[in-house]
């Protein structure tokens, strides 16, 4: 009641809230319609024959592709998630505090998650596909994923880690288990949900990832007999498509394939997140 | 005179009752101090005179209360803050200038000219006794200030939209005992302009500076006095215990 | 004995950035800078003409491109983020929070080829139509782009502003100020650096995107002279030309690679300080 009052009597408070409302409509607004299009359209050329085994020039199946992007995730995940790990226990639970080292660790992971993926791209083609001579190949692609993804499941581990209360640490020490023992045992089995989400955010991203693997991975339509063969995935077969502009009704279908992948594996993320914040509060 | 009255007031947090059947006045151009011990509602009526409250999810409010004869939930809530101004436990200047702080309420309420918004500054600072302290830096950050220049800063800042009640919250249970006087002082110095009530943990407090004291306890108000009389005849039992140090 | 082993094996897994940090730079430079040696930096850096075939290597039309598809997209995405991370963290009640925070979040997962066909096939025709040209423009590329920082505005901003500690919206209220208006003058310049701090990494977002930017920008290797012409960016300038290049042309384009990545490292450096300055 007061707030009408309000809102009569200072203009400038009515702007406001106009400004603030009209933003977040926007802000919504912008992905309805971009979901909501892409969807229906996606949904409207979605046909059996674009899921067929094999990619011809007259049907572009996505199947390939798929293939391609599951194989490069796997690839990637394997390469990235040790290091990940490996990196977010040497912090919480080795590492002194401001030691010289883990400032040097922190400007780096942050740097990395602030590089733009073409620049991961070219970098990639010159170190994996030029001079360590693997080619144009789905480990080139993947290795240079891997780097990419690198901070982000180190960060949501770390995160996890620091959120394990250090009574766990105290109670396994206090047991006689020594430090590896308490890691392996005790901690990292209770921060994996956070561990998990992380790479489920991770593998949004490499589905999701173009840039860094169009001059890595190449765009080759085949189905690739092995790792050191180039393939393309799933957002790069996408731009192509698109930017060929004679498959747009595919583009379209693609592009919601891409969608509804991307939003179910964030969805998972953001459900096994909730699950650690629960966990930890009961 | 009477500048609030407070008539039956039950205050619920949910289904907590926080407030039971109070009934007080608080006269005009004078400090009327509210004593006892923690939770028992003094806070709590202090923040229902300026709807505060309002913003606590699940408040409900019954009862009557009047400023100047008016339902203060029948007035526009920005208004009644106007008039009912507020200085809380802790400092809260604003992270800005020194000069922003305290032009912040002016500005709100239209003024715009800059000769007029110096004015209202120097004029706000110097009646909080704070002007020759920060004349010089009145761009500096007002975070730079000692805890009792910013609680000094608060009040300054409250007086700068010219209110007619100064409602203070425990305003110096977190200052030293030198800035604690000052502040004490300056309240006294005010109540020729203002009225104020003040919440206080520090019973020496309320007798030096109020002139009518409030006791609370659970919520119930148990006695309203003159500051001499409560002190030094308290009609009911639980007062003197309280007084005296007995419990709380 | 195995409890020091697994110590260094850890301490190494943690070098593992240090080394692609490292790596990631030494072969951008030493691909990239004798090129810029050989066309002469400021021939590259400042040169107006991009024609390799006529062995023309000035990048600056592709820098102001940058530029321009940056500050176009800040000029979309930084009020309407920042209002709406205002909304999000002072206006909307929790039932439409618990909905619109996962939406703004599904908003940063989108592949930027998405974001890139979706501007193609629905931005692109818009402004034909409606302002005329080709549609392939910098204000489209601009309009995309501000859409895609959204997210990452709005989160930053929202915790930034979730931050502000309650004492100061009531201190405002207090002195009568309306909800509006605690929230605008009090809460959110409080929590301006947090806000300027998700600004900055909307414009290493902006600035680093590619495939959006290749899709709507039209790509011409001129500075635009009006919001309608058309645009091409560094980033997309080395997708264009990679698949083909040789020589010193490949070697142009990693230089400009490394000329982005200088931007990027200021822009990561600016943020680190703010940050800094927040605690």
């Amino acid at each position: 009641m007061a707030k009408q009052h309000a809102k009569r009597r200072d203009p400038v408070s009515f702007m406001l809230r106009l400004l603030v409302r009209a933003s977040a409509c926007i802000a919504t607004g912008a992905l309805v319609a971009l979901v909501g299009y892409v969807l229906i359209q996606g949904l409207r050329y979605m046909k059996p024959s674009l899921f067929a085994w094999t990619y011809t020039s007259d049907n572009v199946s996505l199947v390939p592709a798929l293939i391609n992007t599951v194989v490069m995730t796997v690839l990637a995940l394997i390469i990235s998630v040790p290091f990940a790990i490996g990196t977010a226990i040497y912090l919480v639970e080795y590492a002194k505090r401001g030691s010289k080292l883990v400032s040097m660790i922190r400007l780096t992971t942050e740097t990395l998650s602030g590089i733009p993926s073409i620049v991961y791209g070219l970098f990639g083609m010159l170190f994996f596909v030029t001079a360590l001579g693997w080619r144009l190949s789905l480990l080139a692609g993947a290795f240079t994923l891997a780097i990419m993804i690198l901070p982000l499941i180190m960060r949501s581990t770390e995160e996890a880690l620091l959120a394990v209360p250090d009574l766990y640490r105290e109670g396994s020490f206090g047991l006689g288990a020594g430090r590896l023992r308490t890691v392996f045992k005790v901690v990292l089995p209770s921060a994996m949900p956070g561990v998990l989400a992380g790479v489920i955010l991770a593998i949004g991203r490499i589905v999701g990832e173009t840039a860094a693997l169009l001059y890595t991975a190449g765009t080759a339509t085949r189905l690739p007999d092995s790792i050191m063969k180039s393939g393309r995935t799933l957002s790069v077969h996408m731009y192509v498509l698109s930017n060929e502009g004679l498959h747009i009704g595919e583009a379209y279908a693609t592009a919601a394939v891409l969608l509804i992948i991307v939003f179910a594996m964030n969805t998972l993320s953001a459900m096994v997140a909730k699950k650690i914040a629960r966990g930890s509060n009961g | 005179m009477d500048k609030f009255r407070v008539e039956g007031l039950d205050l619920y947090y949910g289904g907590f009752q926080a407030l039971k059947n109070i009934n007080l006045t608080i006269r005009e151009h004078e400090i009327t101090a509210m004593i006892g011990p923690s939770g028992c509602g003094k806070s709590t009526l202090l923040k229902t005179l300026n709807r505060m409250n309002d913003l606590v999810e699940g408040c409900r409010v019954e009862g009557n209360v009047t400023l100047d004869g008016e339902d203060i939930y029948a007035l526009d809530v920005n208004l009644l803050r106007k008039r009912v101004g507020m200085v809380f436990q802790k400092p809260n200047p604003f992270p800005m200038s020194i000069y922003d702080n305290v032009a912040f309420g002016p500005r709100t309420h239209g003024v715009k000219r800059k000769i007029q918004l110096d004015e209202c500054v120097e004029k706000a600072l110097r009646r909080a006794a704070i002007w020759d302290e920060v004349k010089d830096r009145l761009k500096k950050n007002a975070l730079g200030l000692s805890g009792g220049q910013q609680q000094r800063l608060c009040i300054a800042r409250a007086l700068a939209v010219e209110p007619e009640v100064l409602l203070m919250d425990e305003p110096t249970s977190a200052l030293d005992p030198i800035s604690t006087a000052r502040i004490e002082e300056l309240a006294m110095e005010l109540k020729s302009q203002y009225t104020i009530a003040i919440v206080t943990h520090n019973m020496q407090q309320a007798l030096r500076i109020s002139d009518r004291t409030a006791f609370f306890l659970l919520g119930e108000l148990v006695e309203m006095d003159d500051t001499q009389t409560l002190f030094s005849v308290p009609k009911d039992s639980r007062t003197e215990d309280y007084i005296t140090g007995r419990f709380g | 004995m195995k409890e020091r082993v697994m110590r260094w094996v850890f301490a190494l897994t943690a070098c593992a950035s240090i080394a692609a940090v490292i790596l990631i730079c030494v072969f951008l430079f030493a691909n990239g800078v004798p090129a810029m040696a050989e066309i002469g930096f400021f021939n590259f850096v400042g040169g107006q003409r991009w024609k390799p075939s006529s062995g023309l290597y000035g990048i600056w039309p592709m820098i102001v491109g940058s530029l321009y598809v940056t500050a176009g997209a800040l000029i979309v995405g930084v009020p309407a983020g920042i209002f709406t991370a205002m909304y999000l963290a002072r206006f909307c009640n929790k039932r439409l929070y618990r909905f619109l925070k996962p939406a703004i979040n599904l908003l940063a997962g989108i592949p930027s080829v998405v974001y890139g066909f979706f501007g193609l096939v629905v931005l692109v025709p818009l402004v034909r139509e409606w302002l005329g040209g080709t549609g392939m423009s910098t204000l489209t590329a601009s309009v995309l782009l501000g859409i895609m920082i959204l997210p990452t505005i709005i989160g930053v901003a929202e915790s930034a502003i979730r931050a502000v500690p309650e004492a100061y919206y009531e201190g405002a209220l207090a002195l009568g100020a309306t909800h509006e208006r605690s929230v605008f003058f009090v809460v959110l310049r409080a929590a301006r650096s947090g806000v300027l701090a998700g600004v900055v990494l909307g414009i290493g977002r902006a600035i680093g995107e590619t495939m959006a930017v290749i899709m709507v920008a039209g790509n011409q290797p001129y500075i635009p002279s009006s919001i309608l012409d058309g645009v091409r960016t560094m980033t997309t300038n080395i997708v264009l030309e990679m698949g083909y290049a040789t020589d010193l042309h490949r070697e142009a384009l990693i230089a400009t690679a490394v000329v982005l990545f200088v931007f990027i490292l200021l822009i990561n450096a600016l943020f680190a300080v703010i940050k800094r300055r927040m605690k």
